[in-house]
């Protein structure tokens, strides 16, 4: 073998192994999708939606406790992660701009955002269930929202930056205070950004279930009090999913495919949303 | 006024994020304070744990954890170097967005369900070919490595789009083949930026609970072997935080969980301060 023909070979062996873990990595990502898709539909009925909890072997069992409170438990977090995430984005981006504190905040919530979660469900534990005496849905929702807050804080402080500064300029020249500018100048031109910046968020903490383990806890009843433990679908997946029950596990497979469509949805939601705001 | 309010509060909510992280760190550290009297150096480096005994070691949790995540680097990284490079030189445009809407999709996937899915239908396999009960280490380690694969690929992808297409095309004019390209000019232009990608990945890896707890099989021994159960950091809470009866239990749980966020905040600084910030740098 000449010495390019022995390169030529070489370049063909690497990309055929290039190509071949593409190839592995793909068919176990369809295996993962399909056997949750397969699993999912042939367990979802109207029943996961009419009825709550039952004890194994009931007929009359569904999810519609784990529904709901996964619907509260992130509505809570959105509405406490939500607000304090853009604000906060807003002061990094309008205010602390380029000075020592707000870069060491952005360099802090960054690393935030791949700390595990499970860290954060014991330090709620350790502020609101322990001092409380019991589980509740706020210290699900709070501990969710401390997961959402440097999400939506990073995509804030990203998309505002992405307006032009001739804008805020003209605004001011104009006479308008500062937050008159933030509020109908920046947040006006960044408005998608920032939407998709907040569904992400949503999508990314509708998924956790460590945090939740021990502070909104489980519940196989239907419940709207939020002083008290409230089942969510993430929980229940994993309640189910290891009991030696087959028609729990059924109901699992149900919950798992509806969480990662509502998962999906948001997701897509947001890409169409920036990708609309960009064409305009 | 109002100006000064809207400041305010905005500043109130930025500076609370700082409140937040120092928050958890002390109260962790407070919660942690009599495991760490009672033991001393002995809770990381002994590995009984038995709560009836009220004496709590973590080193088969803490072993535990470092090897399910070096198992699925070993089997995650290869792969994922192969991917980017199967994405940013070799795919067409078309292959391209197919792949990186599947991408979205795992990304969409919630943990729990990668864990269900190990338990369900890769524990089983992994029970046939090697016999024994098919959790542990081992299974732990592919089920990360699956997890954390989409991510890592990803950011490898991005860092090695960065190399600036005329250094490529140089290349090239002087008869490199693609993969004279890729090891010679690619990779050491975004070494940086990889390695960063590659370190960030491990970092929430540390830190995945849901996927492993279903697979690990939370028994508080050092294995034998990577096919015997075990147990890890995130999996013994997972398990056992709801369960804890005594002052000294509860207090080592809250070691773990300290134990746990140092050693994911080390790495992931690592990551962001030392690699990405250089590759941005280049």
């Amino acid at each position: 073998m000449t010495a390019v023909q022995k390169r030529i070979f070489i370049n063909k062996l690497a990309l055929i192994f290039s190509t071949l873990s593409a190839i592995i990595a793909l068919a176990f990502l369809f295996w993962i999708l399909g056997v949750l898709v397969m699993k999912g539909m042939s367990a979802l009925n109207w029943n996961i939606f009419i009825y709550e909890g039952a004890p194994p072997g009931y007929m009359e069992s569904g999810l519609k406790h784990a529904l709901v409170g996964q619907l509260i438990l992130v509505g809570l977090a959105t509405g406490i992660g939500v607000p304090l995430g853009i604000l906060a984005g807003t002061y990094l981006s309008e205010y602390g701009k380029n000075s020592r504190l707000a870069h060491t905040i952005r360099d802090i919530s960054d690393i935030m955002m791949s700390a595990p979660s499970i860290v954060i469900g014991a330090f709620v534990y350790a502020v609101i269930v322990m001092p409380m005496g019991h589980f509740s849905a706020w210290a699900g929702a709070i501990a969710l929202a401390i997961i959402m807050i440097p999400i939506i804080l990073r995509t804030t402080d990203d998309m505002l930056q992405l307006v032009p500064g001739t804008l805020r300029e003209a605004a001011f020249a104009l006479g308008a205070p500062k937050y008159k500018v933030i509020k109908d100048v920046v947040y006006r031109g960044a408005k998608a950004g920032i939407l998709t910046g907040v569904l992400l968020g949503i999508a990314r903490v509708g998924g956790e279930t460590a945090p939740l383990l021990f502070t909104s806890f489980n519940d196989n009843f239907f419940t709207t009090d939020l002083n008290a433990a409230m089942p969510s679908l993430t929980v229940t997946i994993f309640n189910y999913a290891i009991s030696p029950y087959e028609d729990w596990q059924q109901l699992g497979w149900a919950a798992a495919f509806i969480l990662s469509m509502f998962i999906l949805g948001l997701n897509i939601l947001g890409r169409v949303i920036l990708f609309a705001g960009k064409r305009k | 006024m109002i100006d000064k309010i809207f400041f305010n509060l905005t500043r109130f909510s930025a500076l609370l994020i700082l409140v937040i992280v120092a928050w958890i760190f002390v109260v962790l550290f407070n919660h942690s304070l009599e495991a760490m009297r009672t033991f001393g150096l002995d809770f990381i480096t002994q590995d009984e744990w038995a709560p009836n005994l009220d004496k709590f070691g973590a080193y088969a949790a803490i072993l535990g954890s470092v090897i399910s995540t070096t198992l699925a680097m070993l089997l995650a990284v290869p792969i994922a170097i192969g991917v980017a490079i199967f994405l940013s030189e070799i795919a067409h445009d078309k292959v391209k967005s197919f792949f990186g809407i599947s991408v979205e999709l795992l990304a969409a996937i919630p943990s729990v369900i990668y864990g269900m899915w190990g338990l369900f239908y890769f524990v089983p396999i992994l029970r046939d070919i090697f016999g024994g009960m098919g959790i542990g280490l081992l299974a732990a380690g592919i089920v990360l490595a699956i997890m954390i694969l989409p991510f890592m690929a990803a950011v490898t992808r991005d860092a090695m789009n960065t190399t600036p297409d005329i250094l490529k095309e140089s290349a090239y004019a002087l008869g490199g083949t693609q993969w004279d390209v890729i090891k010679d000019v690619i990779i050491p232009y975004a070494k940086a930026g990889i390695i960063g990608s590659l370190i960030l990945a491990l970092g929430r890896a540390i830190g995945e609970t849901m996927a492993v707890t279903f697979v690990m099989g939370n028994v508080h021994h050092v294995p034998g072997s990577i096919l015997d159960p075990t147990t890890s950091i995130p999996v013994t809470l997972a398990n056992e935080f709801t369960e804890a009866d005594s002052s000294l239990y509860f207090s080592s749980l809250f070691g773990l969980a300290l134990t746990l966020l140092v050693m994911s905040f080390v790495v992931i600084a690592i990551a962001k301060f030392y690699f990405l910030r250089k590759a941005r740098r280049a």
